[in-house]
């Protein structure tokens, strides 16, 4: 479980997370929802300190991360998993290796096993043949897929994921929500995503943050989401026509 | 400003810090190698040679009095390309070439988020990213700087012969005449520290 109290981040004037609090629970998907701009990605980065909270502490699993040493800090982020937006691969690496990577340098077992696990994960994600190929041949879901391959090769206790659908298609986008429902159920991992799309919200939310203007401004679950009574959250909700229709039946 | 060089010297500081293993710094110090001298000895030697081709001509050309002997051209020529000319010219070629695509390499990392997704693995990005390739630049600028000072010396034999100012055995007698050693050492202590400046305030 990843707990997270009272961060609050700025940059210069700007006041971006106003003392947001929240825990993501293990073995769920935890979604942190809300319009662009309202410091999500911040949250999020706050959270595997990519971005250093002003402010507030994050646990890992009763791990003081915000004031651990540097080796908690290393230990924990070799328990961390992370997808990124545009997938981040390494453009100078194949598929293989750039799943490889975190083996090279983190694990300590023979090439052969190295060999296998990067097999395994690839075909877990469906890309059983795509070892050879260089990220500049993948579509923007192979890229995303080839993330959550290497996200999860060092086999991690948390997954991070920032906006796993932007720029898919709905289909691909219900894919890739169902392998990181998947993998988080599978693995028994605490998942948490970044995501403004309520497809994933409703397909894989089962614990969800809201964000509005830096604050958290509710907290539930897919089921609870349409009736919370918060109007913020229905105008992110409803903003949506097919949603909107949804309502209106 | 002073901000900008406490900046530089934490960022120093870091390079090393939380290594990962030596195995793994052997092969990005040997590709880097590869990147940093290798793809850029033809322009080191094509610019070494006109250098020393053009100091050649106009030493020559400057040298009216009948009574200075003609090796005096190879002697000017070698104090100058070597000590001078190769080290701090290829130090500015060097900034342009390997310099600007060590920026511009490690700017478009941080824009797709490549340096980030290396930070989260818990490893040092700095010293993965940066170490290898301020080693290889001062390993690889100072052979550079040897091969510009030796290409700069037979470009000037070259435009000397051709173009008849100095006969060979002048040339060769003014490169070896008065030579002091230590010329060497001061032209790769220079490479080495240009190495190290231009490949870390790239980074």
């Amino acid at each position: 479980m990843i707990e997270v109290q009272n961060i609050s981040k700025s940059f210069g004037d700007k006041q971006i997370l106003k003392s947001v609090s929240g825990t993501f629970e293990k073995g769920k998907s935890n979604l942190i929802i809300g319009a662009s701009g309202t410091g999500k990605s911040v949250l999020l980065k706050c959270i595997v300190e990519l971005v250093i909270p002003d402010e507030g502490i994050v646990t890992y699993d009763k791990r003081n991360f915000t004031q651990g040493d540097k080796k908690l800090k290393t230990a924990v982020r070799r328990d961390i998993g992370m997808l990124f937006q545009g997938g981040a691969l390494f453009d100078s690496m194949t598929v293989g290796e750039n799943v490889r990577f975190p083996l090279e340098l983190l694990a300590i077992m023979p090439k052969d096993e190295k060999d296998d696990r990067v097999n395994f994960c690839l075909q877990r994600v469906g890309l059983k043949n795509a070892n050879k190929k260089m990220p500049s041949e993948l579509s923007g879901g192979m890229r995303k897929r080839v993330g959550i391959a290497r996200a999860i090769v060092n086999n991690p206790k948390y997954l991070f994921c920032d906006e796993p659908n932007s720029g898919l298609d709905p289909q691909t986008s219900i894919l890739i929500d169902d392998l990181i429902e998947d993998i988080t159920e599978d693995y028994d991992m605490t998942t948490v995503v970044v995501t403004h799309d309520m497809n994933s919200v409703i397909g894989i939310g089962h614990k969800i943050i809201f964000i509005y203007q830096g604050q958290k401004l509710w907290e539930g679950s897919k089921d609870e989401i349409t009736h919370s009574g918060v109007k913020e959250l229905d105008d992110f909700v409803f903003a949506n026509k097919a949603m909107n229709s949804l309502r209106e039946k | 400003m002073l901000k900008e060089v406490g900046k530089y010297f934490i960022f120093l500081g870091n390079l090393f810090v939380r290594r990962e293993k030596y195995r793994i710094y052997h092969k990005l110090v040997f590709d880097e190698c590869m990147l940093i001298g290798i793809d850029s000895i033809f322009l080191f030697v094509l610019v070494s040679t006109f250098m020393g081709a053009v100091t050649t001509v106009q030493t020559a050309y400057n040298m009216v009095a009948p009574y200075i002997p003609d090796y005096v051209i190879s002697q000017v020529v070698r104090e100058m390309t070597v000590l001078e000319l190769a080290p701090t010219v290829m130090a500015i070629i060097f900034a342009g070439k390997v310099g600007s695509s060590m920026a511009s390499g490690i700017g478009t990392m941080r824009i797709t988020e490549q340096i980030d997704a290396i930070e989260v693995m818990g490893i040092n990005s700095i010293t993965y990213l940066v170490l290898p390739k301020i080693v290889a630049s001062v390993i690889m600028f100072p052979i550079l700087v040897i091969v510009s000072g030796v290409c700069s010396m037979m470009g000037g034999y070259l435009i000397g012969i051709i173009t008849n100012i100095i006969s060979p055995q002048d040339y060769i007698y003014g490169i070896r005449f008065m030579f002091n050693p230590f010329t060497i050492t001061f032209a790769l202590i220079k490479a080495f520290v240009f190495g190290f400046l231009v490949s870390s305030i790239s980074s």
